[in-house]
């Protein structure tokens, strides 16, 4: 037993004298210095070359416009970005001042002390007048505004066109046509679903329960209560649930699905509709099903109106720790600015985030019309809580579709302990 | 050992001579003369273990106090990069985890997951051992390198292997037995043995390789007794080479246990992170889930210190229960 006595007397030590665990001094670092390097942080895409074009001619420009600077951009991959940035927080030496970001991890940065207050810059930044005011959502947190959008991702309706043809059906006008299209398309080919949905593809089940005029939560800026158990919420997660089953997707294959599963079941022509992405259109066209599909914004409960999408997509923002603060917000403005945004919709199919500049999009490529459509009759956004990122990660959503869809819990009992979960969240979280 | 015996005898004899209050010094200084050969060691063998205990220190106390620390502390993203400050929580972590009922279940599944798991790899990897002696070179050495070439797979590529196999749509299995398009991981004992399956495929040459070089180094006339006395080849395991494998056996049953009681790759890639509904939780997809995905550091410290004390337990359990049916290991 000898050994152990010193090394306890060591821990109790070590304890009673220091300590708690290590944190880093992230605060803003007061400087503004109008010379050096500024570094970028952007995402690494699939086939990144036309992006790194468009960013060179900015970063170009902006060095004309500031002698003696300097930009160095680094394209981080996707999947390894939350360590990159967790990183970035706690060492503010190794940071870059300005960064690309999910438009949902904005709270949760935000409340890491990551990012930087740049409200009034925003106010002051001419162009920002036209963001869609889903998009300028996405960047505010308190109501204060950390970033600029980048681009936004939302998804619409996929069906194959032959097969509609053949079976003389037309494109649902209701929620509720669209599950009766789904099952006559099952029913007359039983080796396709008719809709490809899935137990883990939250953002394609959101539209349902938004459609039906529920929410995933209520209140804001930082005290938000659950909604999911509300009468409206039920009512859209019954009837996105009541899509799994042997008439449409049976629940053994399609209750594990998640959204690329069910993009990937359309591209292979295994599904006769599909909720996709505007960012799914080259993978779908690149799939068996290329040239015979087309895409309509997903509709709502009433005949003639469109269900609220889910706004997904990027900001990009200016760190806290930042010695640069003109030159960074500068750089920010002309990265997300319209001209840049209208580039990088060219050259990487990026939906930008000026409802003007969209517009002007749309009538160059005609496929993102449904998609622009879509976001043009209101898409929604996931509470601006650091909760929100526990909650994700949690599966507390896809574990409530999924109880149902098994048959293990009712509507409402399952939506029930979704909201505590949530709740406890929102609690802990603050 | 008698003459060493025999020396240390003035030494211990001179103990009642020195005052009451200060025995220590007296032996310590008589047996450090003599090398420390004594009966209690002094400081001398410290010395000469100081540079592993620094590096077992480094590697080990340090890492495991740090877990135990921030187990006490609200301690997220935000604390680490100072955005907000660290709170002291006591045991509030703990208490957290305990007052999740879900913990509760996933505990209890990960518990009779992992003891399914250590009974199948051993079962399996013993049987191969056994068999590899009785064959001849040539299937023994296919057998050793199909075994070698499980152990070698990374644990994500074999889950996505065995997932393609047992796929409803294009997986050979399902075409094999002529199950349709029936889905393996939907239900959860399914997706459990499916899991299972895969765990011991990738753990049992261990088992096997081991165990097989442990029975090469039983004596042959041990061996040829038993056939000599008609034991049959169950009874020869059961009372021959069981024994005689002890420790080896209990060294591959503890690591098999720790394994499998930690087992992540093969549930998160098979399950798709915990299964439909999260049926398939065990114990580290749930903490990392609850905790380290959404940077909950406190909580998963708590969450990785109740583990290791699970895990202790169970071992030092397993060596008691080893000492008192009288075995040395």
């Amino acid at each position: 037993m000898k050994p152990y006595v010193p090394l306890a007397a060591l821990l109790t030590l070590a304890v009673a004298t220091a300590c708690a665990p290590q944190s880093s001094s992230n605060s803003a670092s007061g400087k503004d210095e109008k010379s050096g390097t500024v570094r970028v942080w952007l995402f690494q895409e699939v086939g990144n070359a036309p992006k790194q074009k468009v960013v060179d001619a900015v970063v170009a420009d902006f060095r004309k416009a500031h002698a003696g600077t300097k930009v160095s951009v680094e394209y981080i991959p996707v999947e390894t970005r939350a360590q990159r940035v967790k990183a970035a927080f706690n060492d503010p030496a190794s940071a870059p001042d300005i960064m690309e970001f999910g438009n949902t991890d904005t709270a949760g940065y935000v409340h890491d002390g990551g990012l930087l207050d740049i409200t009034k810059e925003f106010a002051a930044w001419n162009e920002a007048k036209s963001t869609d005011p889903t998009a300028r959502q996405s960047v505010t947190v308190d109501g204060k505004v950390y970033g600029a959008p980048y681009y936004v991702g939302v998804r619409a309706l996929y069906y194959r066109t032959d097969v509609f043809k053949e079976l003389g059906l037309k494109p649902p006008a209701t929620l509720a046509e669209l599950a009766t299209t789904a099952r006559a398309i099952h029913a007359a080919r039983p080796g396709m679903y008719g809709l490809a949905v899935g137990g883990a593809y939250t953002y394609g089940a959101m539209p349902f329960i938004w459609a039906n005029g529920g929410d995933l939560a209520t209140g804001k800026d930082g005290s938000y209560a659950s909604a999911i158990d509300s009468a409206a919420a039920r009512k859209g997660i019954k009837e996105y649930t009541s899509l799994f089953g042997a008439a449409n997707c049976p629940a053994a294959k399609c209750a594990g699905m998640g959204g690329n599963d069910t993009v990937t079941a359309f591209a292979g022509g295994k599904a006769g509709m599909a909720i996709g992405g505007d960012f799914s259109h080259a993978a779908v066209e690149a799939g068996s099903v290329g040239g015979k599909y087309a895409v309509v914004p997903l509709p709502g409960v009433e005949k003639g109106t469109i269900a609220p999408a889910f706004a997904g997509g990027n900001n990009i923002g200016v760190l806290k720790s930042t010695r640069h603060r003109t030159l960074a917000v500068d750089l920010m403005e002309r990265l997300a600015g319209k001209k840049t945004q209208a580039e990088l919709f060219d050259a990487m199919g990026f939906l930008p985030t000026f409802t003007d500049v969209r517009d002007q999009a749309a009538t160059r490529q005609p496929f993102v019309k449904p998609f622009v459509a879509t976001l043009a009759a209101g898409a929604k956004f996931v509470p601006a809580s650091p909760a929100w990122s526990q909650i994700d990660s949690s599966l507390v959503l896809p574990t409530m579709f999924q109880e149902i869809v098994s048959g293990k819990k009712s509507v409402d009992a399952a939506s029930q302990s979704a909201a505590t979960r949530m709740n406890d969240a929102f609690g802990s979280a603050g | 050992m008698t003459p060493v015996t025999e020396a240390a005898e003035p030494g211990a004899a001179a103990v009642p001579g020195v005052p009451a209050h200060a025995p220590a010094p007296a032996p310590r200084t008589g047996r450090a003369g003599r090398g420390g050969v004594g009966r209690a060691p002094g400081w001398t063998p410290w010395l000469y273990l100081a540079p592993a205990l620094a590096v077992l220190g480094a590697l080990l106390v340090y890492p495991v106090y740090q877990l135990g620390l921030i187990s006490f502390f609200r301690y997220t993203q935000a604390q680490v990069s100072g955005g907000e400050p660290t709170v002291f929580r006591g045991f509030g972590n703990y208490a957290d985890v305990f007052s999740d009922g879900q913990f509760w279940q996933v505990l209890l599944a990960t518990v009779l997951f992992a003891a399914a798991c250590v009974l199948g790899t051993l079962a399996v990897g013993c049987a191969l051992a056994v068999l590899l002696t009785r064959v001849r070179a040539v299937p023994r050495l296919a057998l050793m390198l199909a075994a070698l070439g499980a152990w070698a797979t990374p644990a994500v590529t074999g889950s996505t292997v065995w997932l393609f196999l047992f796929d409803p749509d294009f997986g050979p299995v399902n075409r094999l037995l002529g199950l349709g398009d029936h889905s393996w991981t939907y239900g959860r004992y399914s997706a459990f043995l499916l899991v299972l399956l895969e765990v011991v495929w990738s753990s049992f040459p261990f088992v096997m390789v081991t165990v097989y070089a442990g029975i090469r180094a039983v004596p042959a006339e041990v061996l040829e007794a038993a056939a000599l006395d008609g034991a049959s080849q169950w009874r020869t395991w059961r009372s021959v080479l069981a024994p005689m494998l002890r420790p080896i056996l209990t060294v591959v049953t503890i690591q098999s246990v720790i394994w499998d009681f930690k087992v992540f790759t093969q549930i998160y890639v098979m399950t798709n992170g915990g299964g439909i509904a999260g049926q398939n939780m065990v114990l580290n997809v749930y903490a990392y889930q609850q905790a380290f995905a959404s940077s909950e550091y406190g909580l998963g410290s708590a969450i990785g210190v109740i583990m290791l004390l699970l895990l202790l337990a169970v071992t030092l359990l397993y060596l008691r229960l080893l000492r008192r049916q009288g075995e040395e290991l």
